[in-house]
């Protein structure tokens, strides 16, 4: 629990629904990857994704895989059109990575876990 | 021509047109556009792209039952319903219906962080799901371009669109894809790389301060279709493009006439008037009546029970109704009965395919059989002169194609050659009225002469043309020895030949009478001689009768004498006292 002292300074600023949530920490990241079925590129995104979570935000993650080849709808409410997408739903506000998240650095940037 | 289309319409049995419903746009497209295959419509900001392609997917959901998808990047559903509203399309229902599908695709360059690579499988399966749901069989993508905005990576974007267009061909459905105008180039991004099918152009030009809106086909792959620049309007029932030339010259000819309200010109056309749809263009100076020939017309229109419409740029409906009765034409009992129309507006108003588009409208939702058009000269304020006469040529195609009969006035300025028709239409029209005036001692008077009138033997003199209370007065005018006179001294000529009649008349009836003396006095003097004749013959009748009497009277003598002297037997004396003798005695 490297990231306690964070944690404490974010609830600090956010309203009373969050405070709920903090009792699970798994809800402090929500994010979301959007794929299209079982390619190569979904493949490596997850993975990807998966080991940069693990490293920075290990406990307070939680990762929503939409295959949207089987829910084709949920396209429309994210905006997605690339594929893979990765959304994060929570914290606010939300911000989209596109690409199979190769590049660590823009993943960290996008996600706003590194200052640009 | 028509050989060639029909055998590649053999050769091309896969390439089915969809009509589009758009007014006029199917007629240039020859069908409209091509079925199951993607279209780029490009053009301007402010050129009606959106518009067109939503018009599009509307008309072909209510008119040919084919439901749409407008996949949106630039207005979200709740804007676009807003702004088709005002052209009487009622989105929300069609979506209500599943007629229509309207996906609003938004992306926020600023919320995008680009990380390796990518795809954009997600809109193809938006796409799918959109076209699927509703069994859409038209797509509008307006306008793609901005993907190239939203994603960094251009290479990319590049390859999804050739993969979407192949993709769009596959599903089977025909697109609109919108794109705006670039430099030097149809779009922005080169999307017509990809679209290769069909690229229709769409133009906002602003001339003399008056907007025309124009459209052309740059490339229709496959089939034949109008090459031209046609200019098109918006307006509160959306889109019409306006054929210039693909209507031909296939309309019929009637054989009936209409009078043109005057007797005598009616006269100098063989007696009947014009033919019925005919175009006839009266020109000439300021103040020569010409609208006071057109408004003849119109009155001998309503009377006959026909519809008539009277487009005026220049007065109002009450200012031509207050002028022409003064000359005893009484228009206003005709508008109360709804026969006669008035469609009063300044030239400068709109352009002149506005213009062109009102009168349309105007003429189908009225259906008249005549038509006035006061004076078309006005158009050259708005347009140049090939821009009037195009405007024209449809007017007046439309108009024969209606059987409707024409009437355009024209305004000759004082330094232009009198046979010049300003917008030069001369050669479009079927006959031709020229009003001209004549400037002779000091007076100006108007003559009228027909130019020409296809087809109908007309009168070759010049008429005297006189504006009275009871409206317009064709006299002769006079032709002598003294040329051609008009007005006072046509009346003093006619003056002094009535007097120089008279004194002709006086002198005969003089040489009359000289005569009949001349006669009377031989036959007394016949009368005289005749008496003296008879005088002289019975004279001499009487001495012949008295020789006579002497005659016979010798003869008794000598008869008694014989008598006497006891003649011979055989002997007689016949009265004469001729010896004779006796028959039987003798033998």
């Amino acid at each position: 629990m490297k990231s306690t002292p964070t944690k404490k300074q974010r609830q600090k600023s956010s309203n009373g629904r969050q405070q709920q949530t903090e009792s699970t920490d798994a809800n402090r990241w929500n994010l979301r990857l959007y794929v299209a079925g079982q390619t190569p590129r979904s493949l490596t995104a997850f993975k990807n994704l998966k080991d940069i979570c693990e490293e920075y935000l290990k406990g307070q993650y939680h990762i929503e895989v939409i295959d949207l080849m089987e829910n084709p709808t949920l396209a429309r409410g994210d905006q997605i059109l690339a594929i893979p997408t990765l959304v994060r739903k929570l914290p606010q506000p939300i911000r989209k990575i596109i690409g199979d998240l190769s590049n660590t650095e823009r993943v960290l940037v996008g996600l706003d876990i590194q200052p640009r | 021509m028509s050989r060639q289309i029909r055998r590649n319409s053999k050769l091309l049995k896969g390439l089915q047109k969809e009509r589009t419903g758009i007014p006029g746009f199917d007629e240039i497209t020859r069908g409209g556009l091509p079925s199951g295959r993607p279209t780029l419509v490009c053009g301007s900001a402010g050129a009606g792209k959106t518009l067109f392609a939503m018009e599009f997917l509307v008309r072909g959901a209510t008119i040919f039952n084919q439901p749409g998808v407008f996949m949106s990047f630039e207005e979200s559903d709740e804007e676009l319903a807003t702004n088709v509203a005002s052209l009487g399309f009622d989105l929300n229902q069609l979506v209500a219906d599943k007629k229509l599908l309207l996906d609003y695709v938004f992306i926020e360059r600023s919320e995008i962080e680009e990380t390796g690579e990518y795809d954009l499988e997600a809109l193809f399966l938006r796409l799918g799901y959109a076209i699927d749901s509703i069994g859409a069989k038209r797509v509008v993508l307006d306008t793609l371009e901005a993907l190239f905005s939203a994603l960094p990576n251009e290479a990319i974007v590049r390859a999804e669109l050739r993969r979407l267009f192949r993709w769009l061909k596959g599903k089977g459905v025909t697109a609109v894809i919108t794109g705006e105008r670039g430099d030097g180039k149809l779009t922005r991004h080169g999307l017509e790389e990809y679209v290769a099918d069909c690229v229709i152009l769409l133009d906002h030009r602003v001339q003399n301060q008056i907007s025309t809106r124009r459209m052309r086909i740059v490339k229709y792959r496959g089939t034949s279709h109008g090459t031209n620049e046609y200019p098109f309007f918006i307006d509160d029932k959306g889109f019409s493009v306006l054929p210039i030339t693909s209507l031909g010259l296939t309309h019929k000819a009637p054989t009936e006439y209409v009078s043109t309200g005057i007797e005598r010109l009616d006269n100098m056309l063989n007696g009947r008037g014009f033919y019925r749809g005919s175009s006839i263009l009266v020109s000439g100076t300021a103040g020569t009546g010409k609208s006071t020939l057109a408004a003849h017309f119109v009155e001998a229109a309503c009377a006959r029970g026909e519809r008539a419409l009277f487009f005026a740029f220049e007065e109002s409906q009450d200012q031509i109704v207050r002028n022409m009765r003064s000359i005893g034409i009484d228009l206003e009992k005709y508008v109360k009965k709804g026969l006669l129309q008035f469609h009063n507006s300044r030239p400068s108003a709109w352009g002149l395919e506005v213009h062109l588009a009102v009168m349309h409208q105007t003429i189908a939702k009225f259906n008249p059989a005549v038509v006035v058009i006061d004076p078309i000269t006005n158009f050259l304020a708005v347009g140049d002169e090939i821009d009037t006469k195009a405007m024209l040529t449809r007017l007046i195609d439309y108009l024969k194609i209606k059987q409707i009969t024409g009437m355009f006035t024209s305004l000759t300025s004082g330094q232009s050659e009198i046979e010049d028709s300003e917008v030069g239409v001369s050669s479009l029209m079927d006959a031709w009225l020229l009003v001209k005036t004549i400037e002779s001692n000091g007076e100006r008077n108007r003559g009228l002469y027909i130019l020409k009138a296809r087809g109908i033997a007309h009168s070759n003199q010049i008429r005297e043309f006189v504006l009275t209370e009871h409206g317009i007065q064709l006299i002769d005018a006079y032709v002598g020895a003294e040329g051609v006179l008009m007005g006072s001294a046509r009346s003093s000529q006619v003056a002094r030949e009535r007097e120089a009649e008279l004194e002709r008349q006086q002198a005969h009836a003089r040489k009359q009478r000289q005569l009949r003396r001349k006669q009377e006095l031989y036959e007394a003097h016949l009368q005289a001689l005749k008496g003296q004749y008879e005088s002289e013959r019975d004279a001499i009748l009487r001495e012949l009768d008295d020789e006579q009497n002497r005659l016979r009277v010798a003869a008794d003598q000598r008869r008694e004498i014989a008598r006497l002297r006891r003649a011979d037997d055989g002997m007689q004396i016949d009265e004469n006292g001729a010896r004779k003798a006796r028959k039987g005695a003798a033998r």
